[in-house]
């Protein structure tokens, strides 16, 4: 589906939501282009950065901290800063060190995961560089960027969602959906 | 004429309505258990009967103590289940089974309450709040709800305050706490008191500023919210950088519920750890978190209050509320407050009007943080080796999960004893990086780790203590797994918890420690057990539902032992028991 037929339908949504009595924030949420998680053919650019520059992946580098980063949708620079859960996290790895599965939706050593850890909903902010793991402060998950965000420690239910990656003309491009549902369960 | 005068006539006019107009669908009927409901006044929170269980703790004091006694030693072990309710839930169900004339309250996660009838397991109605897909709720838990009038309060996750009714399950009102795309969320119960509802904020780990606030009980408007970081200006605000921010995202979260003193109308509250966790990127004592504030009913002042250590650096929450007991020292019965602190310490006070006055403190669990205490303010003096910062590595006992968590201890006044869901022997290393603030966003900026004391024979314990004596009278140690059971004392002779990774909810003698009966649960028993009575007939109820930081701590044993500590099965279960 085009983005534009994906709008009307969730805008006809919206009126349904409304008179089944769904709360407005909930139907607005997904009304807007903003919040929508992550498209095929999206740009990425780094969590607060005002020009909004679609990132390379010379901006990745080996060694250093993931970064933090939203999708934009590459026709009206839309940055899908709208829900939390469209957090992106972006980080070089050593190309050897992938798994097969994690190789095909990597762009020179760099993957992407979701930043929300799916035991309760944490960002995933901090990075383990010795074991080169994504760790969640908040109950000590750790997570495998290397192996699909497989984990490796902690309370995580289930791997953090890798967002594929692909290269169009020198930028980083994503590839589709997340591979899983983002989030924690809520109810 | 009015308008509604106008209507009026015009009905007189066209003749009754009802034969012609569609009928509305008819109400489902009430069922009996619910039809005389008997509402909850400020009297019956002070002087509970014996045989409800109206507040979380039973009483304001927050003994978790019941007064029934037909469940003894002796009985103990002929103690059957008689019920069990599956909650559809999984993650951690610490809420208490709240009885009212035999009408049970049970919160779960996933923003429900259960209203069961409490003689047959039967669910009378169910209150369900959807949490949006994106909320921030770290913590996938309730302590639980209040009771009030015809109402029942519960705190929802996504920071709203509902209040619903009791007889039917309906919502009456509900109330923004505040902003949860912000970081605050809630996981306590509410507080009744002084005719208000009361409720404390979780977030400490997303840059939020903790308050209390106090709302009208029939309306859900806003009466009073203290905060529990001062702004600049307020009393407090000099242990703040002069001029900085900080302030704004200081921590001091106050997500368990506090006790009620009702002859000075003061509420003592626990708060948290600072924000971010490393001290040195806050300098000064920051009060008030890691303390215990004494707050007015009436007003919201902040009339008191004991800050356990400065500085926090270490995840010690110290949300725990003291408990209030008088207690004999040193020749003199003192008008007492003793609080199980995170840090390691258990700390026994002196309550009044206001201020708060230290007695004594002194460790229950291995605790390498503080080399003394003040003997005049209890401010401990903290090795700098054992503090970690910004950049700068320390490891110390106990661990960020502390010698006790958030799980509440039980008085028994008859054995004079406290008893104490410890965790021994755990210690952790904690390294400190700046960290910006985004409004929702992880504000810890720490990298932590976790480990076992040398020699450590053991984790999970329960000890207990005299309260006269201030001296450790028995302690039943878990050789293969951590303690997160709240405690519950009964008044015959026992004490009932579960908290261990072995399903078991258990019965202990409250003198000797003695395991009498065991009986294994669905899940962990992490829930705040209570007991009721029934047409003269006890009975012991908990939840069943392990989750969150029992999970955690699990999790993070089986990687120091691995295969020793499997994950234990999860989903919620309410149980009730009684001597067949």
């Amino acid at each position: 589906m085009d983005r534009f037929g994906r709008r009307t339908l969730l805008k006809a949504g919206l009126g349904v939501g409304v008179g089944l009595g769904l709360k407005p924030e909930l139907a607005l949420c997904q009304d807007n282009p903003a919040s929508s998680r992550p498209g095929e053919g999206d740009l990425l650019v780094k969590a607060g950065d005002a020009m909004k520059n679609p990132l390379g992946p010379g901006d990745i580098r080996e060694g250093a901290r993931p970064i933090l980063a939203w999708a934009m949708d590459p026709a009206d620079g839309t940055v899908r800063s709208g829900s939390r859960l469209n957090q992106v996290l972006l980080v070089r790895l050593d190309q050897e060190e992938l798994s097969p599965e994690t190789r095909l939706r990597a762009v020179e050593g760099i993957v992407a995961y979701t930043a929300i850890c799916t035991h309760t909903g944490c960002e995933v902010d901090d990075w383990l560089p010795p074991e080169q793991l994504l760790h969640c402060p908040c109950h000590g998950s750790r997570f495998d960027p290397r192996d699909s965000g497989k984990v490796v420690d902690g309370e995580a239910p289930r791997a953090l969602p890798a967002l594929p990656l692909k290269l169009d003309n020198g930028r980083l491009v994503v590839g589709g959906s997340f591979t899983a549902r983002v989030g924690f369960q809520t109810a | 004429m009015s308008l509604s005068k106008a209507v009026f006539a015009l009905l007189l006019i066209a003749g009754p309505v009802s034969a012609q107009q569609p009928q509305p669908a008819p109400a489902p009927p009430v069922p009996a258990a619910l039809r005389n409901y008997k509402p909850v006044t400020a009297d019956r929170l002070k002087n509970p009967e014996p045989g409800d269980w109206l507040m979380i703790r039973r009483t304001y004091n927050g003994w978790g103590y019941s007064p029934l006694d037909q469940i003894r030693s002796n009985n103990v072990n002929r103690l059957q289940p008689v019920w069990v309710l599956s909650t559809g839930q999984t993650s951690g169900h610490e809420a208490p089974p709240i009885v009212n004339n035999g009408v049970m309250f049970v919160a779960t996660p996933g923003n429900q309450v259960i209203a069961i009838d409490a003689r047959s397991g039967s669910v009378l109605w169910r209150y369900r709040k959807e949490l949006p897909e994106d909320a921030v709720v770290l913590h996938r838990t309730s302590r639980g709800v209040a009771v009030y009038g015809d109402k029942v309060f519960f705190a929802a996750g996504d920071a709203i305050l509902v209040a619903i009714d009791a007889r039917t399950g309906k919502e009456v009102w509900t109330a923004k706490v505040e902003e949860n795309k912000n970081g605050y969320y809630l996981t306590m119960a509410p507080l009744v008191a002084d005719g208000k509802v009361m409720v404390g904020i979780s977030g400490g780990e997303l840059g939020t500023r903790g308050f209390v606030a106090a709302y009208n009980v029939d309306t859900g408007r806003e009466v009073w919210k203290a905060f529990t970081v001062p702004a600049p200006g307020e009393p407090g605000s000099e242990t703040w950088p002069a001029g900085g921010d900080e302030w704004k995202t200081g921590g001091a979260a106050t997500w368990v519920t506090g006790n009620y003193d009702p002859e000075t109308n003061l509420v003592y509250w626990g708060t948290g750890n600072g924000g971010p966790w490393m001290g040195d990127q806050r300098p000064g004592d920051n009060l008030y978190t890691a303390s215990t504030v004494a707050i007015d009913a009436a007003t919201g002042q902040i009339k008191g209050h004991h800050q356990y250590h400065p500085n926090d650096s270490w995840d010690w929450d110290e949300v725990s509320p003291p408990i209030l007991v008088d207690y004999r020292r040193n020749g003199r019965m003192i008008k007492g407050l003793i609080n199980v602190a995170r840090n390691g310490y258990l700390w026994f006070l002196e309550r009044s009007n206001g201020k708060i006055n230290f007695i004594e403190g002194k460790p229950y669990v291995k605790q390498n943080v503080f080399k003394s205490l003040d003997p005049l303010t209890g401010r401990p003096d903290v090795d700098p080796n054992r503090k970690p910062g910004t950049g700068k590595l320390a490891d110390h006992c106990p661990s960020l999960w502390g010698g006790k968590n958030w799980p509440p201890v039980a008085f028994s006044p008859e054995t004079r004893l406290l008893y104490i869901p410890a965790n021994e022997n755990t210690c952790g290393t904690s390294t400190g990086r700046e960290v910006e603030y985004m409004p929702g966003r992880s504000f810890t900026g720490a990298t932590t780790g976790f480990y076992l004391a040398a020699g450590a024979d053991h984790i999970g314990e329960i000890q207990a203590w005299n309260v006269d004596t201030g001296q450790r009278v028995w302690t039943h140690s878990f050789a293969k797994s951590p303690n997160w059971g709240p405690m519950l004392a009964t008044s015959g002779g026992l004490v009932f918890s579960g908290g261990t990774n072995d399903r078991m909810f258990r019965a202990l003698d409250a003198s000797s420690g003695k395991v009498l009966w065991e009986f294994p649960t669905n899940s962990g028993v992490i829930g705040q057990p209570t007991s009721f009575m029934i047409d003269g007939k006890q009975y012991i109820a908990v939840q069943s539902g392990w989750g969150v930081d029992s999970r955690g701590m699990q999790a993070r044993l089986n990687l120091i032992s691995p295969g020793e500590y499997p994950e234990v099965p999860e989903g919620g279960a309410v149980w009730v028991f009684a001597v067949k």
